[in-house]
Order: structure tokens, then C-alpha cells, then sequence
């Protein structure tokens, strides 16, 4: 076992790794202009509601935390490949993946509700440039679901090499990040938002 | 042998811990920032502008702490691509909200009612 983590490559110094965040550094430009769109268009409302109206801080808060909670257990999953721990890793992947479709189904069952309310992405301007912004999120999401879900079933099976261990590396970097455009979403779309 | 299996279970242990304490912390921000905002709409017992500050300074620390203790920025060997990408990044998108911010809202002043008066009368004056 310690021959085999031994063997497995420095991930933070490969030129995938360098690659895959400069592909995370573009989507965050991706979502800087996203957050522009939505700081301009924030006031008009058309006459629909306004975010003081639709938003609930204590429904978004716990699904911050829930998703602060899935960047924590997928460190750990990343802590325990490096030691060569097949059975933590999954059981940590499994973990990340509940958190962050927990966190999903809250962000899909806000959506239904301000659609059933009235207030769709095409009630108005401000409602249009909030849907864009948050689903963009909820979309980079669900891949990351998809991916923990197929590494976890790959992990399974092939055990952890240098092809897994380099992946789930990978996917510990997509999965903080998108923690942390959240962190961004939750202060100036929510906390913004009632104020 | 046995030192350098120890050292490295050491360190394993401190990464678990950093993770822990990123965490720790971060927890410690959303929390405050939220209670900070859930505050002032029962008593207003801050300014505005003040309020709106400590919020996005708080969230700009928490992206720092998730920065050093996640996704372990700044500590890779030289040369450090990934903090010159992500600096290089910082830059584009301070660019794009900026710009596109202050644009705007040179357009909604320009177009409010009075002055596309004035503009539309000086236009009339041209011969248009």
C-alpha cells in the first residue's frame, strides 16, 4: 500500500492540474460577467416582485451550509486517496454527493416556487439576470454530481491509481470552487438582496 | 525510516486539521455575515453603507481562507502558474464589474428624463 501512494504523482505540480484551473480561472470570468449582468439589473423589476419580497434567508443559509459541509467531506475524500484508502475515499465521495444534491433539490424546489408565484425568469429583467446567474451555478452542479457519482463508481472498481487518484484531485478543485462562487451568490444576490 | 513514515503521518494529520480549521472559519464568516444582515433588518442598528462593506468584507476573507486551506493556493513550487492565472483573473473580472457598473450607470443618468430632453432638443437645434 505505501509503495502504491509512493507511486501516485504530485497532482499539484502536473500540467493537467495547471490546465484544469485555468479552465476554472475562465469560468470564473464566465461568472463575473453574470454577476455585472445581474448587479445592473438588480432594481428593475417591472412592476414584479422584488428580491426583498421572494428571498428567505434561513431556506438559502441552510443551503450554504450544506454546501460548505460537501467542500469539507470532498477534501477528505481528497486526504484519504492520498493515503490510498479506497473505502474512505467512496465513502467520502458518497457523503459530497448527498450534500450537493441536497443542496440541488433546495435550489430546485426555490425555483418551482418563485415560478409557481409568478415570478419566472421572464417576469422580469431582474428576475431574468437572478435565474442566469443561480441556474449557471445549479448547472455547474449537477456535472459535479455526475462526475463524483462516475468517480465514485470508477474508484470502485479500478481502485486508486494514478488515472483515479489524478481525477478525484481534479474534482476536489471544481467542487471548491463552485463553493466559493457561492460564497459570492449568497452575499450580493441574498444578503444583498433583503437588505 | 520510521522518522521519515512518522513525519509523513504527521502531516497527513495537519492537512486533515487544515481542512477542519478552513472549514471552522468559514462556517464562522457565513454565520456572521448572515446574522450581521438578519440584525439590521429588525433594529437598523447600522448604517447602510457600512453593513453592505462588512458583508462583502467578509465574504472577500472567507474567499481567501477557502483559497489557502481548500484549494491550497500559493503554496505550489515556483513558477507559480496558478496564482499568476488566478491573479491575472482577478484583474479581468475587477474589469468586467467595474466597467460594466460604472457604464451603466453613466447610461441610466444620461437617459434619465431631463437630460434626454435637453439632449433631444439640442438634436432638434441640429436640424434633425
Amino acid at each position: 500500500m505505501k509503495e502504491l501512494v509512493k507511486s501516485l504523482p504530485d497532482n499539484r505540480e502536473s500540467s493537467t492540474a495547471l490546465g484544469f484551473w485555468i479552465y476554472l480561472m475562465t469560468d470564473c470570468i464566465l461568472f463575473a460577467s453574470l454577476f455585472a449582468t445581474y448587479a445592473v439589473l438588480r432594481n428593475n423589476t417591472a412592476g414584479g416582485p422584488s428580491s426583498h419580497e421572494l428571498f428567505e434567508l434561513p431556506f438559502v443559509l441552510t443551503e450554504t451550509l450544506l454546501l460548505l459541509t460537501s467542500s469539507l467531506t470532498c477534501g477528505f475524500a481528497l486526504l484519504a486517496g492520498l493515503r490510498g484508502h479506497k473505502k474512505q475515499v467512496i465513502l467520502w465521495l458518497v457523503v459530497t454527493f448527498a450534500l450537493g444534491a441536497s443542496f440541488l433539490a433546495m435550489e430546485i424546489t426555490e425555483f418551482s416556487k418563485f415560478i409557481n408565484e409568478g415570478a419566472g425568469f421572464d417576469r422580469s429583467g431582474f428576475l431574468s439576470s437572478f435565474f442566469t446567474l443561480v441556474g449557471t451555478h445549479g448547472l455547474h452542479i449537477t456535472v459535479g454530481l455526475f462526475w463524483a457519482a462516475l468517480l465514485g463508481i470508477q474508484i470502485a472498481i479500478q481502485g486508486i491509481n494514478q488515472v483515479t487518484s489524478k481525477r478525484l484531485f481534479l474534482f476536489s478543485l471544481f467542487w471548491h470552487f463552485l463553493d466559493i462562487v457561492w460564497i459570492f451568490i449568497f452575499t450580493i444576490v441574498y444578503l444583498m438582496g433583503v437588505l | 525510516m520510521t522518522t521519515s513514515s512518522h513525519n509523513q503521518s504527521k502531516k497527513n494529520q495537519g492537512s486533515y486539521i487544515s481542512y477542519v480549521i478552513g472549514f471552522l472559519l468559514s462556517l464562522a464568516l457565513t454565520l456572521g455575515a448572515y446574522f450581521l444582515v438578519s440584525g439590521y433588518i429588525n433594529s437598523h442598528n447600522l448604517t447602510h453603507s457600512l453593513l453592505i462593506f462588512a458583508i462583502i468584507g467578509l465574504a472577500s476573507i472567507q474567499l481567501c481562507i477557502q483559497l489557502i486551506f481548500f484549494l491550497h493556493l500559493g503554496q505550489e513550487k515556483k513558477p507559480r502558474f496558478n496564482l499568476i492565472t488566478f491573479l491575472f483573473m482577478l484583474v479581468v473580472l475587477g474589469i468586467i464589474v467595474v466597467g460594466s457598473l460604472w457604464i451603466m450607470q453613466n447610461l441610466d443618468y444620461n437617459m434619465m428624463p431631463k437630460e434626454m430632453d435637453h439632449y433631444m432638443q439640442e438634436q432638434n437645434k441640429k436640424g434633425f
